[in-house]
This record gives structure tokens, sequence and C-alpha cells, in this order.
């Protein structure tokens, strides 16, 4: 018996963008609902729409107001909205290999001191968790998280790094992420990852999509180095798992 | 093939066109032209598809020279002084380079980019149905960077047809309009102080975003939002209330709450204000804005008919390949060839 849906909100984003939003948090309900709207405009073409952005709590539904207005638009989409979810019967899911710690990791003592533990404890319960792809954004392949333990948890850096690794696996708030290319973040940096989640003249270009099942694996810095150089080959390195 | 060869440019240009879409979903920003207006005109001058890729010139000077064969070409965009070795090239026309001949480009005077579009486009390899340069995600063709100097850009020979001015519908002027949201709720009396005062764009701006300068525009429940949705036009507000209105390379989500959304029509327009130069903004409804867009669509779509030939002169191929030959001397019989009339330098859109 399925639980009566709330209406989404629909928050216009200019003349050519609607944000339909399921929550206002992060909310592992709100996200099921985004990624089945997603799904659902995939399947069933509205005419005028050219791109669909799922995000943690929101899907961005970008449209061509020469073809389609806003009032009409709202309309279809409130309607498939309040469609009941329907269960996910295939999931795709990857396991990542992360080299934690040490200069692939420069956070991970300073987590372990914030949260009275040790870089070994912290690792095993990063790797324990089962995660979903919520969303992909910022920048190309940069996937946020959901599922990270209550336990790990913490406050995003006062001032932000202005440049961060490529391939890092960090923690911020209630996510973790699987960052792509170097750039900012403001999140505490626990290890990196080999595996590239866009990476261009390869097939397929972005390895990850939103709802995808993740887990992390722990491997030494000799495996990491030997990974990274036939993932720079364009090997996929992440091994893919269907269930 | 004719090449056009960079013989100097300035930061923040590069080859752009109309975006690639399809992989916000992946984080892949659309990039594209700045001013798409501006971007279609020079396209349209020299008969290349609206969206075509062009030479996008940010606010400094450059030098462009043409080496084997002769290249088609028009300029669009904010004003500058041009010349083609020593005679002036007017905005909004298309004209015709002789092997040899150098394109010079001044400072932009009232707006910010112009568009170098070259007749038969830029050749490249198209990624997501795009030449546009995204430098961090190392897409843009021929060059994954912005262009610089001694950067050589394979151009179609001249085709030698007759030269074409645009008559362009009159330069909107007036407020940079917006419709609130998605997160207007997030402000209270922000949002009037937002409309009611004065902004100038900061000169901490680029592609990716304008930051702005004025009033403090406090948030109702702090600055931290879960990461939503963005688009081109999006006014983000950070801790500091000063607002960022993102651009076409920005992140494809964000995690500051959003007070307005720039309208489609006014996207270019606001892109060439230079910084330090003050505007205002106006709330529009949503049918206002899109029935601006419309217009803005169909007005685009149908630039190829607002060409006019220029046609008290005659420009032809054959005499520029008589006088390249004959070096730099302009006869008095091809005087003509070599002068384009520039009754008053066309206004440029902005």
């Amino acid at each position: 018996m399925a639980a009566t849906l709330s209406p989404p909100r629909l928050l216009p984003s200019g003349d050519s963008a609607i944000t339909v939003e399921f929550s206002r948090s992060v909310d592992e309900v709100a996200n099921q609902r985004v990624l089945a709207l997603d799904r659902t405009l995939a399947r069933e073409t509205i005419t005028g729409i050219t791109e669909t952005v799922p995000t943690y709590r929101s899907l961005l539904v970008h449209y061509d107001p020469v073809q389609i207005d806003f009032d009409t638009l709202s309309g279809k989409l409130v309607t498939l909205a309040l469609l009941p979810v329907p269960p996910v019967t295939k999931m795709r899911r990857w396991r990542i290999p992360v080299a934690y710690g040490g200069e692939h990791g420069i956070d991970l003592e300073d987590v372990a001191r914030t949260l009275k533990s040790t870089p070994e404890n912290i690792v095993a319960r990063h790797v324990a968790g089962d995660y979903r792809v919520a969303m992909i954004g910022f920048t190309p392949g940069w996937s946020y998280l959901s599922g990270l333990d209550a336990s790990l948890q913490m406050p995003r850096l006062q001032n932000p790094r202005l440049v961060t690794p490529a391939g890092t696996i960090s923690i911020g708030g209630v996510q973790t992420g699987v960052q792509c290319l170097a750039g900012p973040s403001g999140w505490h940096l626990l290890g990196r990852t080999a595996v590239r989640t866009y990476q261009l003249h390869r097939d397929p270009i972005f390895l990850l999509e939103p709802g995808d099942a993740v887990t992390f694996s722990a491997v030494d810095a000799r495996t990491f180095a030997e990974q990274d150089r036939a993932a720079a080959a364009g090997e996929i390195v992440a091994e893919l798992m269907t269930s | 093939m004719s090449k056009l060869v960079i013989s100097a440019i300035g930061p923040a240009s590069s080859v752009q066109d109309g975006g690639r879409y399809g992989a916000q979903r992946y984080g892949l920003t659309p990039s594209g032209a700045m001013d798409r207006l501006a971007l279609a005109t020079a396209n349209s001058l020299v008969g290349n598809a609206t969206f075509a890729a062009a030479i996008e010139i940010g606010p400094f000077g450059a030098k462009f020279t043409v080496r084997e064969g002769a290249v088609r070409i028009a300029l669009a965009g904010a004003s500058r002084n041009a010349d083609i070795s020593g005679r002036a090239v007017v905005s909004n026309t298309s004209t015709t380079m002789a092997d040899g001949e150098t394109l010079t480009l001044g400072f932009a005077r009232g707006g910010c980019f112009s568009y170098l579009a070259i007749e038969g486009g830029i050749a490249g390899e198209p990624m997501f149905g795009s030449l546009a340069v995204n430098a961090r995600a190392g897409l843009g063709s021929p060059y994954p960077r912005p262009l610089q100097a001694g950067d050589e850009l394979q151009a179609a020979p001249a085709s030698g047809a007759a030269e074409n001015r645009i008559d362009l519908p009159p330069p909107v002027d007036g407020p940079i309009r917006v419709v609130m949201g998605p997160q207007d709720d997030e402000f209270g009396d922000a949002k009037a102080l937002f409309l009611d005062r004065e902004w100038k764009i900061s000169s901490a701006s680029d592609r990716m975003g304008y930051r702005l300068e004025g009033p403090v525009i406090k948030h109702l429940h702090g600055h931290n939002i879960v990461s939503d949705g963005t688009v081109n036009g999006s006014v983000q507000v950070p801790g500091n209330g000063q607002p960022i209105v993102l651009m076409p390379d920005r992140g494809t989500s964000g995690g500051y709450p959003k007070i307005a959304t720039l309208i489609t029509a006014d996207l270019g327009r606001f892109a060439q204000i230079p910084a330090g130069t003050g505007f205002r903004f106006k709330a529009v409804s949503m049918a206002e804005a899109q029935a601006e867009a419309r217009k803005f669509s169909e007005m685009l779509r149908t630039l190829p008919d607002r060409l006019r030939p220029i046609d008290n002169f005659a420009l032809n191929i054959e005499a520029l390949r008589d006088a390249n030959v004959a070096g730099a001397a302009v006869s008095a019989v091809d005087a003509g060839t070599w002068q384009i009339p520039s009754p008053a330098d066309t206004p440029a859109h902005d």
C-alpha cells in the first residue's frame, strides 16, 4: 500500500527551465522520487523538454519555451511526479578501489582525530558503506553519494581548498563523493581512486549514472599507481556488478 | 584550405558556438557564446548556420593574419576599432580578406565580447556536438583552451559571394529583466533591494560567472541550501550577499540560494555590460519572459532575412587577388574594393 505522495513544488528557473522540488533537505525518499521522475521523462517523451538534471532533492527540467509553455509543462510534470515510484528492478553496482590516507588522503588523520577514532577505523567505516549516486554535478563526473555512515558526518572546511587532486574521495556533511577532475573543494580528503568517472575518448565517457550503487574497496599505494596507469590508457578499473 | 593565423590575442578569447547540451546531468556545462545574438549575426553575414563556431574575442585587442588564400569574415558584438591592412572594417558587415592581409582589432568599447565568424565555419572535431571551448573539461576544438598567439584556424577559401550588411532590430536597452526564483522565498525585504538598487559588474568576473557589486542581499535562513541545478542566468547569492550571475561555463549545480533568473532574451545583453558600468534589474512575469524568449528565438531564426547587399561598391574576389599580386598599391580602378563605405560606425546591438 503506497503512501500518498506529496506534490512537488514547481519553481521557475527562468523562462526555459523548471525546478521540480521534492524536498528542501537531503532526503533519500525525495532523491528516489527525483530519479523516478527522471526515468519517467526519459520514457515518456514530452515535446519541448531538452534536458533533465537530477539533484539530491529536485529535478531540473530544461525546455524550449517555443515548444511548450510553463503552465502546460508544469501541469504535465505534477501529474507524472505523483505517479507511484516504481521499484528499481535493475541497478548497476560499482566497486571503486581507493588508496586511503597518506599523500592520497591528506585529511584522514585529522578526520580520525576529530572523530576520536583511528585512521584504520575511519577507512573500515567508509568501505563498509553501501552508497547511491544521488547526483552528478558542479564539474564533469563529480559524483555525490548518499548513504554515508552517520558517524562519519563532519562539517565542511571553513576555508575550501582551491585545488584538490583528480580522483579524490572525500566526505562533507552527510555526503561522500568521487571527484573526477582536479578542482576546488571544501570536503575532507580521505583517499584517491584511479577510476575516471569522466574520460574523453573512452566508451563510456561518463562512467556513473545517477541512481547507480557504489561501494569502495581499499587498495595500497602500489596498486593505485598500477591502476592509475591502466586508467590513463582508457581502462575502466572499477568493477561493475549488476544486482 | 586557407587559414587564419592568430598573431596576437588577449585573454578570454576562445572558439565558441551554440554550446553542448545533453550532458549537464553528468556535470558537463554547456559553454557556448556569451552573446548568442552577436554570434548568430556574425554567422548569418557569411552564410553560416546560426550557431556555428566562431571566435569569441574578449575585451582586449587582437590580430589575425590570413595565409594560403582569401578568407571571408564578419565581425559582430561589442564595438571596437577594426581595420584590415589599413582599411576600416565595419561591425555587422561581411568582408573578404586577401592572402597576407591582417585584421587588427582594438579594445572593446561599450561591450565585452565580439564574434569573428569565418565563412564555412571553423574546422574542428565536435565533442557532444560542439566545438566550444570548456578548458576545465578539456573540451574544445581545434584547441581545448583559450586562443593564444601563434594558433592557426583552418578556413574555407573565400567563396567570392557578394558582401552583406544586416539590418538588426533596434537594440534593447533598459533594465536587465529577470523572473524571480527559484529560491526567492529564501529572501525577505532583500528582494526589493535587489530590484530597486543599481548594480555593477565586478572585474573579478569570467565565463563562469559575473560577480555583482551593490547592496548586501541578506538571506532569511542562511546561505547554504542543498545543491540543485543551475541555468545560464541564475542569480545565486553566496554568504557575502553579493550576487553572482551564472554564465555559460557555470557549474551545473550550486549550493547557494538563487534569488532570480535572467530572461533568455537578455542574457547576451547582460554579458556585454562592461565591469564598473551601472545597471538595474526588473522583474517580469513568466508569461512576459516566455513571450520575449519566443520573439528572440524567432529573431535569431530569421536573421538571414535581414541581410542586405552592400550595393554602392563592388567587392570582388578577383580584384582582391589582383590587388594582392600588386602588393599594397591601390589602383584607382579598384578603389571600391578597398574602401568599405561606412556612413556611420554601425552601432552594435549592445
